[in-house]
């Protein structure tokens, strides 16, 4: 038969029982929905993360001194990393562009009545531009301020505002653990990344930082620019013969540090919410599941009360694959009807998570699709069985049924 | 001759015991005739029914439709003789709720893969009188209206027979009468016509009768005028 009539057939019977309809529908709406909002999250979730990472650098990679100790025993962080290591790794690994040395710390920061506790990032000029961070206005301390330890400082725009409020900051002197420092420029916001605020914080020469403010002789961390195009791998196991040959590791030893690259971060980071993802997503396919089965219960309803039609239908000739074809087709019509009105729900569902809450959601046209084809093979998968039974009625036996 | 029948036999088994619905009935129908089946409920009446129309098979015997031996045929084979040879009209109409009438009267031509089965079922609805009740779905329709869509359903792939069980059963006097009318129209027109009644005043109207007891023929009597 013309696969039209069919369509408007099952369409017609579906519109004459509204409610049981709707009802038998609910649970592939429901679930279709689940999936896609759940998806929509993870891909947010993902988004952000990738963000974030890359908002810290290209071609970054990171050196922190990591445990020390040897067989077996570790003895907590160590220094290890020096000047003369950052300087190394610039003059032995040619694939490296441009490093910067860094020590952090925390400090009390003052402004005539106003306190803040913030944090201290002692470092070269080359910082600004491996990190990604822009001065959005003064400028950045200079080389030679580098050279004799001048006490300048550019400030987080978190900590302006917690400083100075609406007052200017530039060329104010700030008081950093009682000492006083210029403020010669602003960074842009770059947003709060979670596990730390680039926004509320002061970089100034490590100089100044080291000798003056944090007492200390060692680096917190080594931060490494590739060249264009370097293969972060290839400049990772160079880096890390240079600084195990400086620090006299055995051959068989630890690594006394440990080196980080971005693109290996935003992977680990990925590979969370991506496994999250496939939990949620999982969940809501149950879902989809238990919406089959709801479509089956009621097309075998629907086959109950149709037998008489089905007998009238093979008197006149339908053959069973006619009669198949019709009740599979109801059931797609319902889980696929179903699966649109889901994908509509879910995307409005997704909307509203993330107008209400903090959590970004990115809907792909991947996961509808998938809900989709998801929904329309449940509709085969559990209206086979009930369009089967359909097919096989005897034809006398389905004429005489009341 | 339009339908062979020759030594059929149908058993059912019923609560362990074997039912012989119809024991070795042969006879034969002429194209063009119009033939009553008579006989009271249980004498094997609905079994003959179901086999000449095709929805059964029977266990022995042979029966040749339209020069075809169709008692060996496969289920398929069987749905697609119903909806070239035959022409079913029921009791209670069966026609399908919630589709209009000239849907009802396409569906046979769909199922035969039609083309113009909107034009012929239009044509058959006009053979009955009901050009204008086209669009109007069956609980818009009288009794009368609904068998006469049924007709229409059952005439419009031009079958071989048209196999009419208690075709005015449903019906009041005057409406049956009028049905019984438009059965003898489409008779004049050539086209052979069965019907199965108990109903004497409709038995009265055909060509012949066979009578029908405990699943044997027992006697086929011609009217004595050849019908009106």
């Amino acid at each position: 038969m013309l696969f039209w009539t069919i369509v408007k057939v099952a369409t017609k019977s579906l519109l004459a029982n509204k409610l049981r309809s709707i009802l038998a529908m609910l649970g592939i709406i429901i679930g279709v929905a689940a999936v896609i909002s759940m998806l929509a999250l993870g891909a947010g979730a993902q988004k952000r993360i990738v963000d974030r990472i890359s908002s810290m650098g290209a071609n970054l990679l990171i050196v922190r001194p990591g445990q020390g100790g040897h067989r077996g025993v570790r003895t907590g962080p160590v220094q290890t990393l020096t000047l003369n290591d950052a300087q190394a790794l610039l003059d032995d690994v040619p694939t490296i562009d441009v490093i910067a040395p860094v020590v952090r710390g925390s400090g009390q920061f003052k402004y005539y009545g106003n306190n803040s506790q913030s944090v201290i990032t002692g470092t070269s000029i080359t910082y600004f531009p491996i990190r990604n961070f822009e001065v959005e206005r003064g400028r950045p301390f200079t080389e030679s301020e580098v050279e004799h330890s001048a006490r300048v400082a550019v400030l987080g725009p978190t900590t302006v505002e917690n400083l100075f409020e609406e007052s200017d900051p530039l060329e104010e002197t700030v008081k950093i653990n009682g000492m006083n420092f210029k403020v010669v420029g602003v960074l842009k916001a770059k947003g709060d990344q979670g596990w730390s605020n680039p926004d509320d914080q002061a970089i100034i020469p490590y100089t100044t930082a080291m000798k003056q403010i944090l007492g200390v002789d060692y680096l917190r961390e080594i931060d490494l620019q590739a060249v264009e195009g370097a293969d972060h791998e290839q400049v990772q196991t160079e880096a890390t013969q240079v600084l195990r040959r400086r620090h006299r590791i055995q051959s068989e030893a630890d690594d006394d540090f440990h080196i980080r690259n971005l693109a290996e971060m935003a992977q680990a980071a990925s590979d969370v919410t991506q496994t999250f993802t496939i939990l949620l997503g999982a969940v809501a396919g149950i879902s989809l599941l238990v919406g089959g089965i709801g479509i089956m219960n009621i097309m075998l309803v629907t086959v109950t009360e149709r037998t008489r039609e089905i007998g009238i239908r093979k008197a006149i000739g339908a053959k069973d694959r006619d009669i198949l074809t019709q009740f599979l087709l109801e059931a797609i019509v319902m889980s696929g009807l179903g699966g649109l009105l889901g994908v509509l729900v879910g995307v409005g569902g997704a909307e509203a998570i993330a107008q209400m809450s903090q959590f970004g959601t990115v809907i792909k046209a991947s996961s509808v699709v998938l809900a989709l084809s998801v929904s329309t093979a449940v509709g085969i998968f559990f209206g086979f069985y009930p369009a089967r039974r359909a097919a096989l009625l005897d034809p006398i036996d389905a004429l005489r049924y009341e | 001759m339009i339908i062979e029948v020759e030594s059929m036999t149908k058993t059912y088994s019923l609560g362990g015991s074997t039912i012989r619905a119809l024991d070795n009935v042969s006879f034969g129908v002429e194209t063009g005739e119009k033939v009553a089946i008579m006989g009271p409920s249980g004498s094997g009446k609905s079994t003959l029914m179901h086999l000449l129309g095709c929805l059964d098979r029977p266990d022995s015997g042979r029966y040749v439709l339209d020069k075809k031996n169709v008692s060996r045929l496969s289920k398929n084979a069987l749905a697609e003789v119903r909806n070239r040879k035959i022409g079913f009209v029921f009791q209670t109409f069966n026609l399908l709720p919630r589709i209009t009438a000239l849907e009802n009267v396409e569906l046979p031509l769909l199922y035969a893969g039609h083309r113009e089965a909107r034009g012929r079922a239009e044509e058959a609805l006009k053979i009955v009188g009901l050009s204008d009740r086209m669009y109007h779905e069956p609980n818009q329709l009288s009794g009368g209206e609904r068998q006469r869509v049924a007709v229409a359903r059952a005439i419009v792939t031009d079958p071989a027979i048209i196999l009419a069980d208690e075709p005015t059963g449903n019906l009041d006097t005057k409406t049956g009468e009028e049905i019984m009318r438009l059965f003898q129209e489409l008779n004049d027109q050539g086209r052979t016509i069965i019907v199965v009644t108990h109903d004497p005043e409709v038995a009265v109207r055909c060509s012949r009768r066979i009578h029908i007891r405990d699943g044997q023929i027992k006697d086929s009597e011609p009217m004595p005028t050849g019908g009106e």
